[in-house]
């Protein structure tokens, strides 16, 4: 399948400490990859380097056949926090609006509109169009989020722990969302949450400054515990080691 | 109303207006964006521009203009510099610019009679001249954010997300960062370098208890700002105050109301 995203021999450094160190990873048409690894192992800063708002120290960077600050016109991205003030005098379907957004002056069109709409339609959130954002739950700002990012009608999807704010019925249905989603666009997901791999996702990617593992789920669950260099139950929030195990006796 | 016969009195009042508009609009963004601070030490070095109008023997308003702006770029530009932030940038900028108008000043041949009402306003003194300036810079600031209201709304949500769509976000900070500059300007008249925060922020903070869009938002603050300016110009004439620290005073008392009556409403 096409190659969307390709990442060659990428270090990225802060302040001259290594936090990627030889990166190669490619994201194919279709993948619904997992990016996996502990905290400050470098999944955000993968997931910026691929949007271009980090630049890489060496390496190479391939979005859409272009360099990522052009290539990113076709990636929707939900970033990990999204800090706003409640009291934002900001609607959803102005803040979906913004994933429309295509340059200076030119102001939203109808189509844009309906686009938007649209995306909301499909995260469930329609009816709430007309409210204030600050008067939704966490799980409903995800799911505007979301809409704002796939209002741009990407081919890649970038979520950053998406299911971190919300309480464990509503990510069900997050991920039931994503299933969905994943027909019309590729989706990369940082996520701590072991169930949810064991249950959607087809591929993971284990990074802990290096890429540990890259490709199928299976056999990459049981190279986890040495990515992490620590016992499974760490990353599994509530349910140590039970997927795993159900894993093993498969 | 006979106290209209008076061309200063029609000249404060148009002001006011003037100002309303300004804080209205550009109120609301420094409220939303939180940079209520950063406007601070925009209008605080902005006494160095009205020190180099002594100076250069020009009218201290217009030698504000360019002063505040480099003010304002100075701020934007070291504050997102990482090893800095923010609050370095307003702590060096805004004394910078005050210590440079007080040097100015002492450069200055004689002495300076009207000093204390760039500090802390007078809208009575205000000149035909100061309100055509006043006036062009609305008009400025007005379609400046007609052109870019999308953009300004989305870096004050989310600025990382508006530089993944593409909406040149250090730019559009930059250049709402100059339109408080210019803002500044406008509301030096009235209340004064020190005091300019007060409008910046109050008309703005009371208005977003009652709405959440944010036209709404602004034409609502330009409203209050108008009540509140003109009872402050109409309270400091009657007892003998001085008019920018009535104004400021009776926009505190306009908060705190407004606060006592969401309480109320709440309970």
């Amino acid at each position: 399948m096409k190659k969307i995203v390709s990442i060659k021999n990428l270090w990225v450094y802060f302040n001259n400490i290594p936090v990627l160190e030889d990166i190669n990873l490619s994201i194919r048409q279709n993948d619904f990859l997992a990016l996996i690894g502990p905290n400050g192992g470098g999944k955000t800063t993968l997931l910026k380097v691929i949007l271009g708002l980090i630049r890489p120290d060496r390496g190479e960077v391939e979005v859409f056949g272009k360099n990522p600050e052009e290539g990113r016109k076709l990636i929707g991205y939900l970033p990990q926090y999204t800090h706003f003030d409640p009291n934002f005098p900001i609607s959803v379907l102005e803040v979906v609006l913004m994933g429309r957004y295509r340059g200076l002056i030119r102001s939203y069109s109808r189509e844009d509109v309906e686009t938007a709409l649209n995306a909301l339609d499909t995260v469930g959130m329609l009816e709430f169009k007309d409210w204030q954002i600050g008067k939704l739950s966490g799980g409903q700002v995800q799911r505007v989020l979301v809409a704002r990012a796939i209002a741009r009608e990407p081919k890649l999807l970038l979520l950053d722990e998406p299911t971190a704010s919300i309480d464990p019925e509503m990510q069900k249905s997050f991920y039931e969302l994503l299933l969905n989603l994943k027909k019309r666009m590729a989706i990369v997901l940082v996520t701590h949450d072991i169930g949810v791999i064991s249950t959607y996702v087809e591929k993971i990617a284990c990074l802990n400054r290096r890429l540990f593992y890259h490709g199928p789920r299976e056999a990459g669950l049981k190279k986890l515990e040495e990515v992490y260099k620590c016992p499974i139950e760490l990353i599994a929030h509530g349910v140590p080691h039970r997927v795993l195990e159900r894993h093993e006796k498969k | 109303m006979d106290i209209l016969q008076y061309e200063f009195i029609r000249n404060a009042l148009i002001a006011a207006i003037l100002v309303s508009v300004t804080c209205g609009i550009i109120g609301t963004y420094v409220v939303i964006k939180r940079i209520v601070f950063i406007g601070g030490g925009i209008s605080h070095a902005a006494f160095g521009g009205i020190g180099l109008g002594y100076l250069l023997g020009i009218n201290p308003i217009i030698a504000t203009i360019p002063f505040s702006i480099l003010a304002a770029l100075g701020i934007g530009t070291i504050g997102k510099k990482s090893e800095f932030g923010e609050d370095t940038a307003i702590g060096i900028v805004w004394a910078v610019g005050m210590a440079l108008g007080v040097i100015f000043i002492a450069l200055s041949p004689g002495y300076a009679p009207d000093l204390f009402s760039y500090l802390f306003g007078s809208i009575l003194a205000v000149t035909s001249f100061d309100l055509i300036i006043m006036l062009i810079l609305n008009v400025i600031i007005i379609l400046t954010v007609i052109l870019f209201h999308k953009e300004f709304l989305a870096i004050s949500f989310d600025e990382e997300f508006s530089e993944v769509v593409g909406v040149p976000t250090k730019t559009m900070y930059l250049l709402l960062l100059c339109l408080v500059a210019l803002s500044v300007v406008v509301l030096i008249r009235a209340v004064g370098v020190i005091l300019v925060i007060a409008l910046l922020t109050i008309p703005a903070a009371i208005s977003r208890r009652f709405t959440h869009n944010i036209k709404n938002l602004m034409l609502l603050s330009i409203f209050i700002a108008i009540v509140l300016t003109i009872t402050g110009l109409y309270l400091s004439y009657i007892f003998d105050l001085p008019s920018g620290a009535t104004i400021v005073l009776i926009l505190g008392i306009g908060f705190l109301l407004s606060s006592l009556f969401e309480y109320s409403i709440s309970t």
